[in-house]
C-alpha cells in the first residue's frame, strides 16, 4: 500500500519522531510505514488521517 | 478502546523491566530448585518439592508478564514479535521431533535433552527478532 505521509510530514514540518509522538507509536513504525513495508492498523490510519485533517482514503493508496 | 495515558514508549519501557524483573526471579527460583538440593538441602523432598512448586509459580507470573509486555508493544514490534515466535515455535517443534526421533532411532550416541531444545529456541528467537527490525528499519 502506498502512502503520502512523507509529504504530508513535510508539508507540515515534522520529523519522524514527531509525528510517531502525535500518534503514540514508535519512529521505527512511521519510518516503516512510508517506506511501504508496513501497514498501519486502522486505529493507526485514522490517527494519522486525524492528524493531517484528510480521509483515510486521500493518504493511503491501495495498489 | 480506551488507553492509559502514558505514551506508548513509557509503557513499553515500564513492561519491558517488569517482565526482566520476572524473568530474573523466575531464573532464580530455577537455579534454587536446580541446585538446592545437591547443594543446600541434601535429600529434603519436601524443600525440594517446595522450590519447584516457587519456580512454576514465578514461571506463571513471568508468562503473564510476557503477555503484558507484547500488548503494550508498538505495532510493528507486535508483528516483528509475533514472527519471531512463530519461527521459534515452528522449529522448536520440527527440530525437537527430529531430534527425539534421533534419539530414539540410537542414531546420536547421546541423549536428546530438553535443554538443548531450549537454547534452539532462545537463539531462534533472538534472531527473528533482531532480523525482523533490521527489515523494518
Amino acid at each position: 500500500m502506498k502512502n503520502k505521509i512523507k509529504v504530508l510530514r513535510a508539508e507540515h514540518e515534522l520529523t519522524q519522531q514527531q509525528l510517531a509522538e502525535k500518534v503514540d507509536v514508535s519512529r521505527q513504525t512511521i519510518n516503516a510505514i512510508e517506506k511501504g513495508k508496513f501497514d498501519p492498523s486502522l486505529p493507526l490510519a485514522f490517527k494519522i488521517s486525524k492528524l493531517f485533517k484528510m480521509s483515510i482514503e486521500e493518504i493511503f493508496i491501495s495498489e | 478502546m480506551k488507553k492509559d495515558k502514558k505514551s506508548n514508549i513509557e509503557l513499553t519501557k515500564k513492561n519491558t523491566i517488569n517482565l526482566a524483573l520476572w524473568t530474573i526471579a523466575w531464573v532464580l527460583t530455577m537455579a534454587i530448585s536446580t541446585f538446592g538440593p545437591l547443594l543446600l538441602w541434601e535429600g529434603n523432598s519436601l524443600l525440594t518439592a517446595l522450590a519447584i512448586l516457587l519456580t512454576l509459580l514465578v514461571g506463571i507470573g513471568m508468562i503473564f508478564a510476557n503477555i503484558r509486555h507484547l500488548n503494550g508493544l508498538d505495532e510493528l514490534q507486535r508483528k516483528i514479535q509475533l514472527e519471531a515466535m512463530g519461527i521459534a515455535l515452528g522449529l522448536a517443534v520440527v527440530v525437537g521431533l527430529a531430534y527425539s526421533s534421533l534419539d530414539q532411532t540410537n542414531l546420536i550416541s547421546y541423549d536428546a535433552e530438553i535443554s538443548h531444545l531450549v537454547i534452539l529456541i532462545g537463539i531462534t528467537y533472538l534472531a527473528a527478532v533482531l532480523i525482523g527490525n533490521s527489515r523494518y528499519r
